[in-house]
C-alpha cells in the first residue's frame, strides 16, 4: 500500500511568538520550528499501517521554503521512505484552497493507496487543507480519525465526534484521513534511522504560478495582534513564583474564600 | 446579485444541536447589520418537525432539503446538498457552527465555489457594510483579523460561544420550504455512533480541580500535582496531550473532546488554554493559571495568574495550604 503522508512545518509550540512590523505576521527570524502535532501522529499511523500489512511505501510530503527540510529528514529518519519538498518561500502563508491545490497537484501522479494528514495546523488553524484536497483529488474523506483499520478491502475508519461519543465510517480506498492527535504513540527516530535517512530521495517540485496564486482574495488577514483579556486577572508575585505561591494560597482562602 | 444570508442548522437525529442555534443567532446578528435577509437550511429525512421548530425562529424562511441519502450524516450526501441550496438561493455569506460535522464537510462545499472557509471566528465586525472577520490562530495566542474581498459567496463559520444560543430570536413563524435535493454518490457508509464505556471518573460532580498541561513535562512530575489536589481535597485532570501522551488515563481530560467541568476553583498548571481545553473549563467559579508563558491565552481566563516555574510555584502553594487548612 502507498500512502503519503502531509506534513506541516509550524512555529515551536513554546516559542515566544512576536509580531511582525506589517502586523500581518509573526517574527520568524530567530524561531524554532517543529512538525505540527498531529501531523507527527498521521505519520505514525502511516508507518504503523504499512508495518501490519507488511509491504508499501509511505511518501511524506511538505510545503514551504529550505528549513522545511529538516522536517523532512527527521519524517525520513522515523521511518518514511521517500519525500516530496514543494518548494516556495511565501507557500505557508496561502489560504486553504491555494495550498490543496499546490499539494493536491504535487501528489496527483502518485496515485496513493492513503492520504493521511493531521487535522488541523498549530500556527493557522484552518483545519481545511485536507478536506479540500479530498474534492479536489476526488477521494472519499474521513475527519478527526482516531483509528484506522486498513487490513479489508474497504477501509475503516473511527471518527472522534464531540462529547465523549465516536462513529465507524467505512469506505473505499484510495481515500484521505485526517489524524486526531494520540491516535497512537509517536515512536523516536533511531540512530540507524537517522543515518538510513540520508540516503533517501528527497524530490523537490516548485507550484506552478497559477496555483499559487489562486484565489488569494477570497480570505486576506488585514491584521494580528494579541487577544484583548476577556477578565481582570490578578497576576502574583511580580515574575517570583514562590512568592505568587504564597500570596495565591493567602487569596484563595481570603478573597476566593475556595479553601 | 448575490443575496442574503444563508446559515446551516446541525441536528443529530433529529435533535437540533445548541451550536445551531448559536449560529442562528450569529445569521440574525449579521443580518440585521448587513440588512439581508436570513434563510435557514435544513438537511435529512424525514425532520419536518425539526424544520418546524427551526421555523420559529426569526428567518425569512427555512429550506429543508430532503433526500432519503440524508438520513445519516455524511461529507458527500451533505456537501451535495448544500451546494444546491447554495447556488439556488446565491447569498452573500453561509454561516455555519464550527463543530465536528460542519469542519468534515464544509471545506469540501467551500471548494466546490474555489475557495476555503473563514473558519472558526470568535467575533465580527461590520462596518460601512463591509464585515470584518476575526479568528484564532496559534491555538489562541493570536488573533487575527481576516477579510474577503469582493468574491462571494463567503463561507464562515463561528467558535463555540461566539454568540449565545438564547439570543437567536424567535418569530412569526417562518414558511418551510421542503426542496427534493438530489443527492449523488455516497461512498462513506456510517455506523451507529455510541459511546465508550461509561467513564470511570466522573469530573463535573468535583468542586475542586487540579489539571496540568504540557508544562509538567514528565510523567513522574504528576506527583506534585497529585499532591496538591490532596491538599485541596480535590480531583486531578489535564489537557488532552497529557492523556495522548497516556500519563493519565482519557477519563481525566478536559475539553471538547473530555469532559466538560464547572468546578468551584480550576488550578491549571503548564496548560496554555487551547481552544479546545477552555470550552470544557472556562465556566469554573475561580480559576487559577500557572504559567512561564505570559502571553498563553489561559491567562485570558484566570482570576489569578502567576508566570514563572510551576516547579517553583506548586510545592510552596501545597505546603501553604496546608499550613492553611491546618
Amino acid at each position: 500500500m502507498k500512502i503519503i503522508v502531509l506534513m506541516k512545518q509550524v512555529a515551536n509550540k513554546d516559542a515566544i511568538l512576536r509580531i511582525n512590523k506589517e502586523e500581518t505576521w509573526i517574527e520568524e527570524g530567530d524561531l524554532s520550528f517543529e512538525v505540527n502535532e498531529s501531523d507527527g501522529y498521521a505519520l505514525e499511523e502511516a508507518l504503523r499501517i504499512k508495518e501490519k500489512t507488511g509491504s508499501g511505501e509511505v511518501v511524506v510530503c511538505s510545503m514551504g521554503p529550505q528549513r522545511v527540510k529538516s522536517a523532512i529528514k527527521d519524517a525520513l529518519a522515523r521511518g518514511a521512505d521517500r519525500a516530496i519538498h514543494v518548494v516556495g518561500d511565501n507557500l505557508q502563508h496561502l489560504s486553504p484552497f491555494a495550498a490543496a491545490t499546490i499539494l493536491a497537484e504535487a501528489i496527483r501522479n502518485e496515485q496513493a493507496d492513503l492520504v493521511l494528514t493531521g487535522l488541523q495546523s498549530d500556527d493557522y488553524g484552518y483545519a481545511q487543507t485536507g478536506v479540500i484536497m479530498a474534492e479536489l483529488l476526488g477521494l472519499p474523506h474521513a475527519t478527526i480519525v482516531i483509528e484506522v483499520d486498513a487490513s479489508g478491502e474497504r477501509l475503516r475508519v473511527k471518527r472522534e465526534l464531540e462529547s465523549g461519543w465516536y462513529q465507524w465510517y467505512e469506505m473505499p480506498r484510495p481515500a484521505l484521513l485526517t489524524i486526531q492527535s494520540g491516535i497512537s504513540q509517536i515512536r523516536y527516530a533511531t540512530l540507524k534511522g537517522i543515518m538510513a535517512a540520508k540516503k533517501k530521495e528527497i524530490k523537490e517540485v516548485t507550484p506552478s504560478s497559477d496555483a499559487a496564486t489562486t484565489r488569494p482574495s477570497h480570505q486576506r488577514i488585514e491584521k494580528i495582534y494579541f487577544p484583548q483579556k476577556t477578565k481582570q486577572t490578578q497576576f502574583l508575585g511580580n515574575g517570583d513564583a514562590k512568592r505568587g505561591a504564597a500570596e495565591l494560597a493567602e487569596k484563595l482562602r481570603t478573597e476566593a474564600r475556595v479553601i | 446579485m448575490s443575496n442574503g444570508i444563508l446559515v446551516f442548522t446541525e441536528h443529530r437525529a433529529g435533535a437540533l444541536n445548541k451550536t445551531s442555534l448559536e449560529a442562528i443567532a450569529a445569521a440574525q446578528n449579521l443580518g440585521s447589520q448587513l440588512q439581508q435577509t436570513v434563510v435557514a437550511a435544513v438537511l435529512g429525512s424525514n425532520v419536518n418537525n425539526l424544520a418546524q421548530e427551526i421555523a420559529q425562529y426569526d428567518v425569512s424562511r427555512v429550506v429543508y432539503a430532503e433526500n432519503e441519502k440524508l438520513a445519516d450524516y455524511t461529507p458527500d450526501g451533505y456537501t451535495d446538498a448544500m451546494e444546491r441550496i447554495v447556488r439556488d438561493l446565491n447569498p452573500q455569506l453561509v454561516v455555519m457552527p464550527h463543530t465536528y460535522l460542519v469542519r468534515d464537510f464544509a471545506p469540501k462545499l467551500a471548494a466546490r465555489f474555489g475557495k476555503g472557509l473563514i473558519s472558526d471566528l470568535i467575533r465580527v465586525r461590520v462596518e460601512d457594510g463591509r464585515a470584518t472577520f476575526t479568528r484564532r490562530i496559534f491555538l489562541g495566542k493570536i488573533d487575527a483579523d481576516v477579510v474577503s474581498d469582493n468574491d462571494l459567496p463567503v463561507f464562515i463559520t463561528f467558535q463555540s460561544g461566539a454568540y449565545r444560543g438564547d439570543q437567536a430570536t424567535k418569530g412569526s413563524g417562518a414558511q418551510v420550504e421542503t426542496m427534493n435535493v438530489e443527492v449523488g454518490e455516497i461512498r462513506m457508509k456510517p455506523e451507529a455512533p455510541f459511546q465508550e464505556v461509561k467513564q470511570a471518573v466522573d469530573l463535573t460532580k468535583a468542586d475542586i480541580i487540579v489539571a496540568v498541561g504540557r508544562g509538567i513535562k514528565s510523567k513522574d512530575n504528576l506527583a506534585l500535582a497529585e499532591k496538591l489536589a490532596e491538599a485541596l481535597g480535590g480531583d486531578l485532570a489535564a489537557s488532552r496531550p497529557i492523556c495522548d501522551a497516556e500519563w493519565l488515563p482519557i477519563d481525566r481530560q478536559i475539553g471538547s473532546s473530555g469532559q466538560t467541568v464547572a468546578p468551584k476553583l480550576y488550578i491549571a498548571l503548564g496548560i496554555s488554554g487551547a481552544i479546545q481545553h477552555l470550552v470544557g473549563m472556562k465556566n469554573s467559579g475561580t480559576i487559577v493559571a500557572i504559567n512561564k508563558d505570559p502571553e498563553a491565552p489561559i491567562f485570558d481566563i484566570a482570576d489569578y495568574g502567576i508566570v514563572g516555574d510551576l516547579f517553583e510555584a506548586v510545592p510552596i502553594l501545597t505546603e501553604e495550604i496546608k499550613k492553611l487548612k491546618g
